[in-house]
């Protein structure tokens, strides 16, 4: 009766074993499946293929922290912008076709992308950090004017006037002077790209000029109306990026010398603006397009943290770090069955099929591999035979008391329990510290030794159990060279 | 049965210096930290043909007005750059500027750390490493509550943690030298290893704990023999595992390539020094622990 449940239960592990197996590496299975699909004309499918979801560090790709100044945002409405910011940065991240991008929101005001694979990784980078920014901006009432006048340093003032002297030979006045740092000064207005429907670019069926048409939003539409109204009779200056949005200067680049301020006639309702101006076909277009990627709802600057890795490096990262696990596996196992023999034979079955177990994990769940978290796996495996040591060698020491084989086993797994317990804890208390920790390459290792851990205490209490159990009460039993 | 206890006062002496050492070697050295921990960016490269000379290569990053530390080749064909922190305007320039006159070079790696991130890694780790010493602390407390003779359940809690403080400080003195002399960097990975060691470390210990609790519970022995006995008892358990453990990190050490090759280091070390201190520290402690209150109940 016993003997049958023991027989049963070895069974599943069998099972289990098979599928493990299989799924962490079909390719066997397959080979087979296809030849028996081939020469006997057995329809077997293919085992299931799930891929495993390697990180960034080993297949290659970009990790950047970027950081918004949301310091002109109320409080309140933080959360929302930061996560406008990035549902446009996932949709141009896509446009260059960079797959299953990862953009995040971490803390109050980060965010965080990161980008796999190489193709066109350094295009949608350079997108991300030349992400355009629309902006319209009115020009400083007098008394604000006023006060910039005061602001501006006054060797900043007599250099210009000697300046002036020196090109045009004219003594400039002093006020001259502040005019001229001031007069296109602005400030920002309630509208910014945020509220920016579509652009698109048009020729002007009279003048047949090039334009750029500009379609706000329904809250866009209410604000444009409120700022032309305000400005009517002024220029109203259009930016993008902190710049002027076309070339007014006409030396073909946009410097900071271009200023595009159309001076508004009336107030626009109905919510489109039109750009007009000397600019080729080509360059409308350009214009029109990068607005149309979503301009940012808050503006980002350069990352404050990145991480390049080219695929090259991924790929030897992976290489080596697996090699160096199967190196250390291999190396146990010889170690395992000199020192114990035929348990320590049975612990290394065990621990090929903790491997198994742990692969397939990692696919079904799934856990996004990392070079640490290969580091924590290949850890695991050294700890996993921790507990079938631990209960060997408690084995031994029943055996040596001359108790019977059954006993000795059974002796041996329930005292040495406390301490595998005790043990494992620990390091789960640390894996889990580590992974609220929250820098990726720690959470990777944390995740994997945790996951280690919990199977290895499975493999070693139910797995290397059960695989004894089945050899008591057998001639094995008997042959006492193998168990000591 | 090997007398392990007999001979504490060299073990004492011996972890002493060690110890001491490593103190002092902090305090003068310090820890070198990795950009993760301040800010900076690292920037790998491999040179199709051939890596010119690192005094070649530094003329040429001379041109720019950054920061650099000296050029360090890895494998055949590669070279590691630091420097301060650079924009991607910067980096781009460097790249372009490495490639010139037709020399075929790969980005293998370019990482940039703000010294936002910096700071702010810097102070999480100090709370998450105090995090996981306080826990381990509360652990054993409870574990051994009900150990109460002939010692306090907390004396095995404080003698896990001199045993926790020396499995940690060793490999600490160990990378500051390594650091001082050979550049070596405390980086995530290392922090990693050293709290997973401490996680080690205590399960060493609390295997022979456990075993003296059990011994303690069935003979009545001297004290002294119940932790010489439960030594000898968990010996080859303690090596072994240390030897399965050492085997894989050796593994990662020699094989596992550039990035975890000072998070196995830590590893190594920690292990060395947490299977030392489980079997001629602990039970050492505790035993000298038991005469200073026997001693002083006789007097």
């Amino acid at each position: 009766m016993q003997k049958k449940r023991v027989h049963l239960v070895l069974l599943g592990i069998l099972i289990l074993a098979f599928l493990a197996g299989n799924l962490s590496y079909p390719k066997y299975f397959n080979q087979a499946a296809s030849f028996l699909r081939e020469k006997a004309h057995i329809n077997v499918p293919d085992f299931w293929d799930i891929p495993f979801k390697l990180g960034l560090d080993l297949q290659g790709g970009t990790d950047l922290i970027y950081e918004a100044d949301l310091s002109n945002i109320e409080i309140g409405e933080r959360s929302q912008k930061m996560e406008q910011l990035r549902d446009t940065i996932e949709r141009r991240v896509n446009i260059y076709g960079v797959t299953e991008p990862v953009i995040q929101i971490q803390g109050e005001n980060r965010l965080i992308v990161e980008l796999a694979g190489v193709k066109n990784i350094k295009e949608a980078v350079d997108m991300i950090g030349e992400t355009p920014y629309l902006e319209f901006r009115e020009i400083l009432s007098e008394e604000e004017r006023q006060k910039e006048k005061e602001n501006i340093p006054e060797e900043q003032i007599t250099a210009m006037i000697e300046l002036i002297k020196e090109q045009t030979g004219r003594d400039a006045t002093r006020e001259e002077v502040l005019e001229m740092f001031t007069f296109n000064l602005t400030k920002s207005t309630e509208l910014t790209g945020e509220y920016l429907k579509k652009a698109e670019v048009a020729i002007d069926p009279s003048t047949s000029e090039i334009q750029i048409k500009l379609k706000f939003d329904k809250e866009g539409s209410e604000l444009f109306e409120k700022v032309t109204e305000r400005n009517v009779g002024k220029p109203l200056a259009i930016f993008l990026d902190g710049m002027s949005i076309i070339d007014t200067d006409g030396d073909e680049k946009i410097t900071a010398n271009d200023f595009y301020a159309p001076v508004v006639q009336q107030k626009i309702s109905g919510g489109e603006a039109v750009i007009t101006g000397e600019m080729s076909m080509e360059k409308a277009r350009k214009i029109a397009q990068r607005l149309n990627s979503g301009a940012l709802p808050v503006k980002i600057g350069e990352p404050i943290s990145q991480k390049i890795v080219g695929p090259t490096l991924g790929k030897i990262s992976l290489e080596k770090s697996l090699f160096a696990g199967v190196c250390g596996f291999l190396v146990i196992i010889v170690f395992l069955i000199i020192f114990y023999r035929f348990p320590g034979f049975l612990a290394s079955l065990s621990l090929g099929i903790y491997i198994a177990l742990i692969l397939s994990l990692f696919k079904l769940i799934p856990v996004t591999l990392t070079l640490a978290g290969i580091g924590g796996f290949i850890l695991s495996i050294g700890m996993a035979v921790d507990a079938n040591i631990l209960i060997f060698s408690r084995m031994r020491e029943e055996l040596k008391e001359e108790k019977s084989f059954i006993v000795a086993l059974e002796d041996g797994f329930r005292r040495s329990w406390p301490s595998i317990r005790d043990g494992n804890i620990t390091t789960l208390i640390v894996a889990l510290i580590l992974f609220w920790f929250g820098t990726s390459f720690i959470k990777g290792f944390a995740l994997t030794l945790s996951i280690g851990i919990l199977v290895s205490m499975f493999s070693a209490i139910f797995i290397t159990r059960n695989f004894l159990r089945a050899f008591a009460g057998t001639k094995l039993e008997n042959i006492k060279w193998i168990w000591r | 049965m090997i007398k392990f206890t007999k001979h504490r006062k060299i073990y004492f002496i011996f972890s002493g210096i060690l110890i001491l050492g490593s103190l002092a070697s902090l305090l003068v050295f310090g820890l070198k930290p990795g950009i993760s921990f301040t800010s900076g960016s690292i920037l790998e490269i491999e040179y199709k043909e051939s890596r010119p000379s690192n005094q070649e290569i530094s003329k040429i990053l001379d041109t720019f007005d950054v920061n650099f530390a000296l050029p360090q080749p890895v494998g055949e064909k590669g070279i590691i750059l630091r420097m301060e922190e650079i924009n991607k305007e910067t980096h781009q320039q460097i790249l372009e500027k490495l490639s010139e006159g037709g020399v075929e070079i790969k980005e293998r790696r370019f990482e940039s750390v703000g010294p936002t991130i910096g700071s702010e890694l810097k102070s999480k780790t100090k709370i998450v490493i105090a995090l996981a010493l306080l826990s381990m602390i509360i652990y054993i407390a409870l574990a051994f509550r009900r150990i109460q003779r002939p010692l306090r359940s907390w004396q095995y809690g404080i003698t896990s943690v001199i045993a926790l403080f020396h499995d940690i400080l060793i490999p600490l003195g160990v990378f500051s030298v390594l650091g001082k002399f050979y550049g070596i960097e405390i980086t995530i990975p290392v922090i990693t290893a050293l709290l997973a060691v401490l996680g080690y470390s205590i399960n060493n210990t609390v295997v022979v704990f456990d075993r003296i609790r059990e011994n303690l519970l069935r003979r009545g022995e001297v004290f002294e023999e119940t932790v010489d006995r439960s030594l000898n008892q968990t010996l080859s358990r303690q090596i072994n595992t240390s030897l399965t453990t050492l085997f894989v990190a050796g593994a990662i050490f020699f094989l596992g390539g550039e990035t975890l090759k000072y998070f196995a280091l830590a590893l190594i070390l920690g292990i060395v020094a947490g299977t030392y201190s489980s079997i001629f520290l602990a039970g050492s402690i505790l035993v000298t622990w038991y005469s200073l209150r026997y001693r002083k109940r006789r007097g």
